[in-house]
C-alpha cells in the first residue's frame, strides 16, 4: 500500500503477506507508522481509493466463497463491512456518533445486514449488549453515548462490531485508551467474544503486555514490512529478528534484576518515502555488522524460516543472532 | 429539557426588560427635544410645554419609562379632550411625522420585512447548504474552487453594490418597473405581483448570506468526516450516501443553527440596505427615514426594541433547537 505526497510515494507497507483462521487471535505488533494500521484499513476496505495505491490480495473466504477486497466492487466490499469483517478502534470516546442512542448506533449495524424491523434490531442487539456486559442494557439501550465510561463504550463498540456475528474481527489497539483495570476486561471479553463466536481476531497493538495475553500468533511489522512472525511462545522465547529482540528488551519484566535499566532501540525509524535499498532496519541494528560483506545495506532480506513455525526478514540465522546476544 | 428551556426563557425576559431600560436611558439622554419638534413653525414656549406635559415627557425619566412599559401592555393615551389620541396596546409611543401610533406604522412595515427575511433566508439556507455540501464532497476539484470563488465574491461584494447591480440589471431587463416597486401587493390575490416586488431583493440578501454559509457548510462536513465516528459507521457497512447525509450533516449542520437563527432574527428586525435599494417599505427603511429624515424618536424606540426582541427571542429558539439535537446540550 503507498500513499502519493507531495514529497513522494509513502510506501506505507510493502510485500505484507499473513492469514488468520478462525477462531486463532493474530497480533500485529509494531510502533507508530510501521503500517498495522495501515493493512488492517485495507483489510477493511477502508482505504481512500483517491489517495492510496493499493496492490495485491485481500482473501475472505465465509461460507465457502471467497472475495478479493482490493478488486471487488466497493457495494460488495460495503457488505462485507461489518457483516463478515468488524473493526473495534482505539478510542471509545470519539468512535460513538455523540447524537444518536447507543441502541440506535447497534441497531443500526444490524439493520444494515439483515432483514428485518427495528423491533427485531432492537431485541438483537439488546441480546448483543447484554452479552458484552452492559447491564440493564434494556433500559441503557436509549442512553447516549456521553453517558456512559469509556471501557463500557468500548464494550458498546465491541457490541455494534459483533452483532452480525462476523468472521474476522479486527481490534485496532482497542485498549490504548483505556486504564489497565479496564483494559484487562476488555480483553477478556474479546476472548470470550472470540470463543462464543468462533472468530478470527487480529488485534493490532504496540502493547506486548497484551500480545502475551490474548494472542495464538504474532506478526512483527517495521518500516512497512513484516519482519518476524510466529507462533507467541515462539517468539517471546527465541526471537529471531533483531528488532523483536530490541522490542522484548524495551519491556520491563518481573524476573528482571531490580535496578538494571531496560534497553531502547537506538535512533528513528526510518521516513517511508525512499527506504534504503537493503534492510530496513539495518541503520538501528546491533546485529547488522556481524554480517558479512555489507549485505545488510546492499540487499534486502527475504522472509526465511529460522525456526519450526517461525519466520524472520533477516540476513542471520537463528543460531547466529544467540551467539552475539 | 423542560428545566433548560424555562431557564432559557427567564433568561430573554430579564435580557428583554434590561434592555428596554438602557434603550429608554439612551433615547432620554439624546439631545433632541420630542416636544420641540412636535411643536411646528408656530411654536413658542407655552406650546412646547403644552406638548411635552401632552407627551408625558414632564415627569423624571424613570416615571416615562414606567408608563412606557405599562403602554406597552395596557394601551396609551395621549392629551385630553378634542385633542386626545389613543394608542392600543402594545403602544410604543406616537409617531408625528406619520401621524399614527408607532405600532401602527411598525404593522404597515413588518409584512415587507418579515416577506423579505422569509424569502431570502429560505433561498440562501437551499443554495449555501446544498452547495456546501457539494463542495465539500467534491474537495479539491474545478466545483469545488467555483463554490471558493462564489464565497469570495458574495461576502466580499458590499450589499449596497450588490443590491445596486441587480436593481439596475433587473430595470434594464424591464424586469423591475421603479413606479410600482415596493406597494404592497398580496399573495393571495396576484402571485406574480407580489414575486416581482420581492424576488430581486431576495436574490441580493441569498446572495450575500449564502456565501457564508456555503463556507460554513464546506467547513464543518469535511471537519466532521475526519471524525473517528464516521470512520465507525463506514465500518459497519454504512453506506457512503448515508455516511454523509445521516451521520456526518446530522452533526455538522447543527453549528449552522446559531446563525441562522441569529441571522433571521437579524433580519426580521428590518434589512436597512436592501430595503433602502429595493424601495421596499420595511422596517429597516422606516427607522432610517426616521432617524436621518424626522428625528422620530419613539418611532426609532419601537424599531429598535422590536429588532432586539426578534433577535432574542430568535437566541431562545436555537437554544431550543441545539438541545433537541445534542443530547449532551439536552442532558445538562
Amino acid at each position: 500500500m503507498a500513499f502519493p505526497t507531495e514529497d513522494g510515494l509513502v510506501q506505507a507497507t510493502d510485500d505484507v503477506s499473513f492469514h488468520v483462521d478462525l477462531g486463532e487471535t493474530l497480533a500485529i505488533v509494531g510502533e507508530s507508522g510501521s503500517g498495522k494500521s495501515v493493512s488492517s484499513m485495507a483489510i477493511m476496505g477502508l482505504h481512500n481509493p483517491k489517495t492510496a495505491k493499493i496492490s495485491g490480495q485481500v482473501l475472505i473466504t465465509s461460507m465457502g466463497s471467497t472475495t478479493d477486497v482490493v478488486s471487488a466492487s466497493s457495494e460488495t466490499v460495503r457488505k462485507l463491512r461489518g457483516g463478515t469483517v468488524s473493526m473495534i478502534f482505539q478510542d471509545p470516546m470519539s468512535a460513538l456518533h455523540p447524537y444518536f442512542t447507543i441502541g440506535n448506533q447497534v441497531s443500526e449495524a444490524w439493520l444494515l445486514h439483515n432483514d428485518g424491523t427495528k423491533e427485531d434490531a432492537r431485541k438483537k442487539s439488546i441480546e448483543m449488549l447484554d452479552l458484552v456486559g452492559i447491564s440493564d442494557a434494556k433500559n441503557r439501550f436509549d442512553s447516549y453515548p456521553h453517558q456512559f465510561s469509556g471501557g463500557m463504550r468500548q464494550r458498546v463498540m465491541i457490541a455494534m462490531a459483533l452483532v452480525n456475528h462476523p468472521k474476522i474481527l479486527i481490534a485496532d489497539e482497542p485498549t490504548t485508551a483505556l486504564d489497565v483495570t479496564v483494559q484487562a476486561q476488555i480483553l477478556k471479553l474479546l476472548k470470550d467474544m472470540q470463543k462464543e463466536f468462533n472468530m478470527a481476531v487480529i488485534l493490532i497493538t504496540h502493547d506486548m503486555g497484551v500480545v502475551a495475553e490474548v494472542a495464538d500468533r504474532i506478526n512483527v511489522m517495521y518500516a512497512g514490512r513484516l519482519v518476524e512472525e510466529g507462533q507467541v511462545d515462539e517468539i517471546y522465547k527465541n526471537p529471531v529478528h533483531p528488532y523483536t529482540i530490541g522490542l522484548l528488551q524495551s519491556v520491563p519484566r518481573v524476573d528482571q534484576i531490580r535496578g538494571t535499566r531496560l534497553k531502547a532501540i537506538p535512533g528513528q525509524p526510518p521516513s517511508l518515502i525512499s527506504l534504503p535499498g537493503g534492510c530496513a532496519f539495518e541503520p538501528r541494528c546491533e546485529f547488522a555488522k556481524y554480517v558479512p560483506d555489507n549485505r545488510c545495506k546492499s540487499t534486502r532480506p527475504e522472509v526465511e524460516i529460522k525456526l519450526a513455525g517461525h519466520q524472520a526478514r533477516c540476513h542471520l540465522s537463528a543460531q547466529e543472532v544467540r551467539s552475539h546476544l | 429539557m423542560l428545566k433548560y428551556i424555562s431557564k432559557r426563557v427567564i433568561y430573554a425576559f430579564v435580557m428583554l426588560f434590561v434592555l428596554s431600560i438602557v434603550v429608554y436611558l439612551i433615547f432620554g439622554l439624546v439631545p433632541i427635544d420630542p416636544a420641540q419638534l412636535s411643536c411646528g413653525t408656530h411654536c413658542n414656549p407655552v406650546v412646547v410645554e403644552a406638548n411635552r406635559h401632552r407627551l408625558g415627557l414632564d415627569i423624571p425619566l424613570w416615571h416615562q419609562w414606567w408608563n412606557f412599559i405599562m403602554g406597552l401592555f395596557q394601551g396609551r393615551t395621549y392629551g385630553e379632550g378634542a385633542a386626545i389620541i389613543h394608542c392600543p396596546a402594545p403602544a410604543f409611543g406616537y409617531s408625528f411625522p406619520n401621524n399614527a401610533c408607532v405600532s401602527e406604522v411598525m404593522a404597515g412595515a413588518f409584512p415587507f420585512t418579515f416577506t423579505l427575511a422569509v424569502g431570502a433566508f429560505i433561498l440562501w439556507m437551499a443554495v449555501g447548504i446544498s452547495f456546501g455540501i457539494l463542495a465539500a464532497r467534491k474537495k479539491g476539484t474545478y466545483i469545488d474552487r467555483l463554490s471558493t470563488a462564489f464565497v469570495l465574491i458574495g461576502s466580499s461584494l458590499p450589499i449596497f453594490i450588490l443590491g445596486l447591480l441587480i436593481y439596475i440589471t433587473a430595470f434594464l431587463l424591464h424586469m423591475i418597473d421603479p413606479i410600482v416597486q415596493g406597494t404592497w401587493v398580496s399573495p393571495l390575490t396576484d402571485p406574480i405581483g407580489f414575486f416581482k416586488n420581492f424576488i430581486f431583493a431576495w436574490i441580493t440578501l441569498a446572495l450575500a448570506y449564502a456565501a457564508i454559509y456555503t463556507r460554513l457548510t464546506r467547513s464543518n462536513v469535511i471537519e466532521t468526516s475526519s471524525e473517528d465516528y464516521i470512520r465507525t459507521a463506514r465500518a459497519k457497512g454504512v453506506s457512503e450516501r448515508d455516511v454523509l447525509y445521516r451521520h456526518n450533516l446530522r452533526t455538522a449542520l447543527a453549528p449552522l443553527i446559531t446563525n441562522a437563527g441569529l441571522d433571521f432574527g437579524g433580519l426580521l428586525g428590518g434589512a436597512i440596505i436592501t430595503e433602502r435599494v429595493f424601495q421596499l417599505p420595511g422596517l429597516g427603511y422606516m427607522s432610517i427615514k426616521a432617524v436621518l429624515r424626522d428625528y422620530d424618536l419613539p418611532l426609532i424606540m419601537g424599531t429598535t426594541l422590536l429588532a432586539a426582541a426578534f433577535f432574542i427571542f430568535f437566541n431562545l429558539i436555537v437554544d431550543i433547537a441545539y438541545a433537541y439535537l445534542d443530547p449532551r446540550v439536552r442532558i445538562n
